[in-house]
């Protein structure tokens, strides 16, 4: 009896109904939780996979020895990798082709480098326009890894202790 | 202000000509910060919602995304305006009209302040009540006329709600008529003078809860907006309208909203009366605030209680809807006519003292 009018003045009191309106109102002045993405950002892993790079060493050298192993194990086919002997009979490539459409980010081509030449960057704010070239080439590969440089060394030391 | 208007004008005009310039007038007085209002109210539903959501809202437009409303209008007028193919065109173009036009019309009584009112009739409630039932037509003609199932279902249910919570509303009130004793709008604030306690909300509460929740209801608002019900009939009536056909819809549905809010500050809260009438002290302190103000102020919040369920409560199911309707609110609004009836016979002080029908 007592417990039937106790939900009786529950429901005519719309008890249950203030109570999600003070649940509700109590939000409305939290502080809120939104990133202003352009002025704010999220912070990001060393892992961050983004717009790829070929890496030097430090004397200027080039990395990559065309082993193609990146392309072998690209399972978006987008790398794309031609190799001929330099003139002083190192292996070299001539082609280095990236295609960012067909790439899925994976990583993998950076996991298979046993030289650590092609990597994945922190720079996602890119976007492609029709006509615009989406196939990064050897040199603009290159040129975006001596750009990147020093946050690629950084990174790749920050994650060294864990591979 | 408007007779001299008038008589100024028929200097030169004949005074027919005259008349209808001054209504115009008037018309543009009430609509155009009506129109204003109805889009910042889409731009604070927005802000409060995020608010509620532990989000910030539009902030991109403007400072503080304050230009907003302004370019959801601008869009909504830019866009095209498709006729679906099947439809029955001349239906089709004339169901905004009919939503918005009543929606404005009704207006026309609404008194802002003391006197300050287009119409001062005497079955303003009357008026009201007819006008904004009016506005269901609209509903249904454009669920019928877009040849859609899901148009077609929307204006359905639509129209059964709001014929369903129209009567717990008409209920709603006849109470307040009973204690002001008229259906004058200006009467009803004016009785309800002398301080918070003797508006009212106090000797009407269930009724002053009721007519709330059934204006909720009847604007198809969450959380009664089957009518829209986007999970699953899209959008409901609208959903083949776009661009300035869509945005007349939801300049309607919004402008009545802010109807109920008004209608429901003028009568349980007093209307364009100070909180503080009768107290010593504060009604002196706070008497150089016009009317206008605390009606806006009261307005506003129940705007904001709209806008609170909306972020609070899940979507009623359809069955819900009508038994809230029929088996609770009908039922309880005329057990409180009896209510009101023997508090109206004692004259139970100080809401019915003066006027009411005893």
């Amino acid at each position: 009896m007592i417990a039937m009018l106790k939900r009786q003045l529950k429901t005519w009191t719309l008890w249950e109904l203030f109570q999600g309106l003070a649940i509700t109102g109590k939000y409305l002045f939290k502080s809120k939780i939104t990133v202003l993405y352009p002025e704010e950002k999220t912070p990001m892993s060393p892992r961050f996979r983004g717009k790829h790079a070929l890496r030097r060493y430090a004397n200027g050298e080039e990395r990559c020895i065309a082993c193609k192993l990146c392309e072998a194990v690209c399972p978006a086919n987008a790398i794309t990798i031609e190799s001929e002997a330099r003139e002083d009979g190192s292996r070299r490539t001539t082609v280095y082709d990236i295609d960012l459409f067909k790439c899925i980010y994976c990583g993998f081509c950076e996991e298979a480098c046993p030289v650590d030449a092609i990597v994945e960057t922190r720079v996602f704010e890119y976007a492609f326009e029709p006509g615009d070239i989406h196939v990064m080439s050897k040199t603009m590969l290159l040129e975006h890894g001596d750009k990147m440089e020093a946050q690629i060394a950084a990174d790749r030391a920050a994650d060294a202790k864990y591979r | 202000m408007f007779d001299s208007l008038q008589l100024y004008l028929a200097q030169w005009l004949p005074s027919a000509v005259a008349s209808v310039l001054v209504i115009l007038v008037q018309a543009a007085i009430v609509i155009v910060p009506l129109l204003l209002a109805v889009a910042y109210l889409t731009y604070a539903e927005r802000k409060v919602i995020g608010y509620m959501q532990v989000r910030l809202g539009p902030n991109r437009v403007g400072p503080g995304g304050w230009l907003q409303p302004i370019a959801d209008a601008v869009k909504l007028l830019m866009k095209e305006v498709i006729i679906p193919s099947q439809s029955n065109v001349y239906l089709f173009l004339i169901a905004p009209v009919l939503a918005i036009a009543p929606a404005i019309a009704v207006w026309a009584v609404v008194p802002f302040d003391d006197g300050m009112v287009v119409a001062d009739i005497n079955a303003g409630l009357l008026y009201i009540l007819a006008i904004s039932s009016i506005g269901i037509y609209g509903v249904v003609v454009a669920g019928w006329a877009s040849n859609s199932k899901y148009a077609f279902l929307g204006a359905l249910r639509s129209s059964a709600q709001k014929v369903s919570y129209e009567i717990a509303m008409g209920f709603a009130l006849v109470t307040v008529i009973m204690t002001a004793g008229s259906m004058n709008l200006t009467d009803i604030v004016l009785g309800q003078q002398g301080g918070m306690l003797s508006w009212y909300w106090i000797p009407l509460l269930p009724m002053f809860v009721v007519y709330f929740i059934a204006g909720v209801a009847e604007t198809n608002r969450a959380p009664f907006d089957v009518a829209e019900g986007e999970s699953e009939i899209v959008a409901g009536f609208h959903v083949d309208y776009s661009g300035m056909t869509f945005a007349v819809f939801f300049l309607a549905e919004y402008a009545m909203m802010i109807l109920i809010s008004f209608l429901t500050a003028i009568m349980f809260l007093g209307g364009w009366l100070s909180p503080f009438e009768g107290i010593p002290g504060l009604e002196t302190v706070f008497s150089f605030i016009p009317g206008l103000a605390w009606l806006s102020l009261k307005v506003a919040f129940l705007l904001f209680v709209f806008l609170w369920f909306r972020a609070t409560f899940p979507r009623y199911r359809y069955d819900q809807i009508m038994r809230l309707g029929w088996k609770i609110f009908i039922p309880l609004t005329i057990l409180w006519v009896f209510v009101v009836g023997v508090m109206a016979y004692l004259k139970v002080a100080p809401w019915f003292v003066h006027g009411g029908i005893a």
